[in-house]
């Protein structure tokens, strides 16, 4: 394992001390317990809109935390979730009396620390809801599995709901618009190559010199199939009717959609897909309202794409354009 | 033979010296499955917990278990990290005001804990989870218990109990947690929870002879 570290057990702590000193004009870290919080909270009236889950995704979570976006992020070790008593203190830490929203990826682990944390919370007087973000199409949706993955969609539904909290919106409402994105929501991602955590070591998976994994999770879980290299036309081709056929997308209709790198795709590759996407979507009568071309939720170095696909209206698109200063998202401020 | 709480620390320390030496063998059973991190994150939770009783060791057995939990549950994360918290949680409430355990509360201990884990994560048994070793321990244990066995022979009827059910995740198709998203695929591989659960059980056998 070769990588820019110093330990393998302080990486997390190491890089949220230099997210602190690269942006303290927006967000600041507490480091016991561990969260990332925005540099102004709480803000009294306000809606808190919080999010959490495992390390090495970045920009996603602690990445997202400021104006128009999250109040806070729970990061957890390498992959693994958060715990409940980060989720607690960022929560209390962010309630303006207003109550709280959380956004919470489907995996099970997650679900436990934030519903634990919820109990905490509520103990406490502190309204808490939350969201299970759940959109990746790779994953068959059925009673024997622990349901979707919670993949693209989630900076979509944190940047969404941040918008709405930042105008105003009531809890009961950013929590609605919240459901109403992911379900409007499916993604579905490819892994040319593994990343290693750096806890363990040595990657995570093996990949064959010319196979790439089809449906691959954010911390390298396998997908739906193992296959031989294609050109990027033909893989781009095969996620997106995935994608297209499930939700179902229909003519007429209008996209937010994200290119999402993980990690070790150089921006050259992603735009090369962002290429293929489009006239893709234009050739079945669905406009690409607004799009993101970049890495937003990563796993560490894997090489690989996601795309996400969220079926707009008005009201989402208004609040996208809305202005966010984050360290990973920023217009309009 | 009924235990204090200096068995019940034995225990808890006993733990943190298994769970580092099967480290590797967690995370990589974790690496074929699930995320990987199984072994680490327990390793990581109990030389927490060490450093805790060193620190700062409570009198009673309850308190012991119930700084367990809490120390789990913040060091952990994961899944595991909010299930075997919930274990001790239960376990220590279970424990509340004994000072010594006799056979009948040791087994009351594992029905708890295994009650809270049921609980939390939701499984049945037969889904690939931890559940699959510490249910059929628990229902040993029962019997054992029943038939008016010792304390060790309880135990060990535990153990073994929860080595078969270990085994007999490997055939099974996950329903629960990261693994059942590889459906079909799950198939041939042990259960890493499964494993870290037998592993609780077979080192209070070892400790509680």
């Amino acid at each position: 394992m070769k990588k820019l570290i110093n330990d393998p057990d302080r990486v997390v702590l190491e890089s949220l001390a230099g997210l602190a000193l690269a942006h303290p004009e927006i967000l600041r870290v507490s480091f016991d317990p561990v969260y990332v919080v925005r540099a102004d909270a709480p803000r009294p009236g306000k809606v808190g809109v919080i999010s959490g889950g495992g390390s090495g995704h970045e920009p996603m979570h602690v990445g997202f935390v400021g104006r128009g976006m999250l109040d806070a992020a729970c990061p957890g070790q390498v992959f693994t979730s958060p715990t409940p008593d980060q989720i607690e203190a960022a929560t209390r830490a962010v309630d303006g009396g207003a109550g709280v929203l959380h956004i919470i990826k489907n995996y099970t682990g997650d679900i436990m620390n934030f519903e634990m944390a919820a109990e905490l919370c509520r103990a406490q007087g502190i309204t808490v809801r939350a969201v299970v973000i759940n959109d990746d199409v790779a994953v068959e949706d059925s009673l024997y599995t622990a349901g979707r993955r919670g993949v693209g969609a989630t900076v979509l539904a944190e940047r969404l709901c941040g918008a709405a909290a930042e105008r105003g919106w009531a809890l009961e409402r950013v929590e609605a618009l919240c459901r109403r994105v992911n379900a409007a929501a499916r993604s579905m991602g490819m892994a040319l190559t593994p990343c290693t955590v750096p806890a363990a070591g040595r990657p995570n998976f093996q990949l064959g010199p010319d196979e790439i994994e089809m449906g691959i999770g954010i911390h390298g879980e396998p997908g739906r199939e193992r296959t031989r290299w294609r050109p990027a036309r033909e893989i781009v081709a095969r996620m997106t009717e995935t994608i297209l056929a499930d939700l179902p997308f229909e003519r007429g209709d209008r996209v937010i959609a994200m290119v999402n790198g993980m990690g070790g795709t150089p921006l050259m590759e992603l735009y090369l897909v962002y290429g293929e996407l489009q006239p893709l979507l234009e050739a079945r009568g669905i406009t690409v309202a607004r799009r993101l071309v970049g890495n937003y939720v990563t796993s560490l170095e894997m090489a690989g794409c996601s795309i996400t696909l969220v079926k707009a209206d008005d009201e989402m698109l208004s609040l996208w354009d809305d202005p966010v200063l984050t360290p990973g998202l920023r217009w309009g401020a | 033979m009924a235990l204090g709480r200096d068995d019940v620390a034995a225990w808890l320390r006993a733990l943190r010296v298994v769970y580092a030496e099967n480290k590797t063998l967690l995370t990589d059973l974790d690496a074929a499955i699930g995320d990987a991190d199984h072994g680490i994150n327990l390793d990581r939770g109990f030389s927490a917990l060490v450093a805790e009783l060193d620190k700062n060791a409570p009198a009673d057995i309850r308190g012991l278990l119930q700084t367990t939990a809490m120390t789990l549950i913040r060091h952990v994360g994961g899944a595991a990290g909010p299930l075997y918290g919930t274990f001790f949680l239960r376990a220590a409430s279970a424990c509340a005001g004994k000072q010594r355990l006799e056979a009948p509360d040791v087994v009351a201990l594992f029905e708890a804990g295994l009650q809270g884990i049921v609980e939390r994560g939701k499984a049945a048994p037969g889904e690939k989870t931890m559940v699959d070793a510490l249910a059929p321990a628990v229902e040993a244990m029962q019997r054992s218990l029943g038939d008016g066995g010792r304390l060790g022979d309880i135990l060990q009827a535990g153990a073994q109990a929860a080595e078969e059910g270990m085994k007999a995740t490997i055939p099974m198709e996950a329903r629960k947690g990261r693994a059942s998203y590889l459906g079909p695929r799950s198939v041939g591989h042990q259960d890493p929870g499964a494993t870290s659960a037998w592993l609780l059980v077979k080192t209070a056998a070892e400790r509680w002879r």
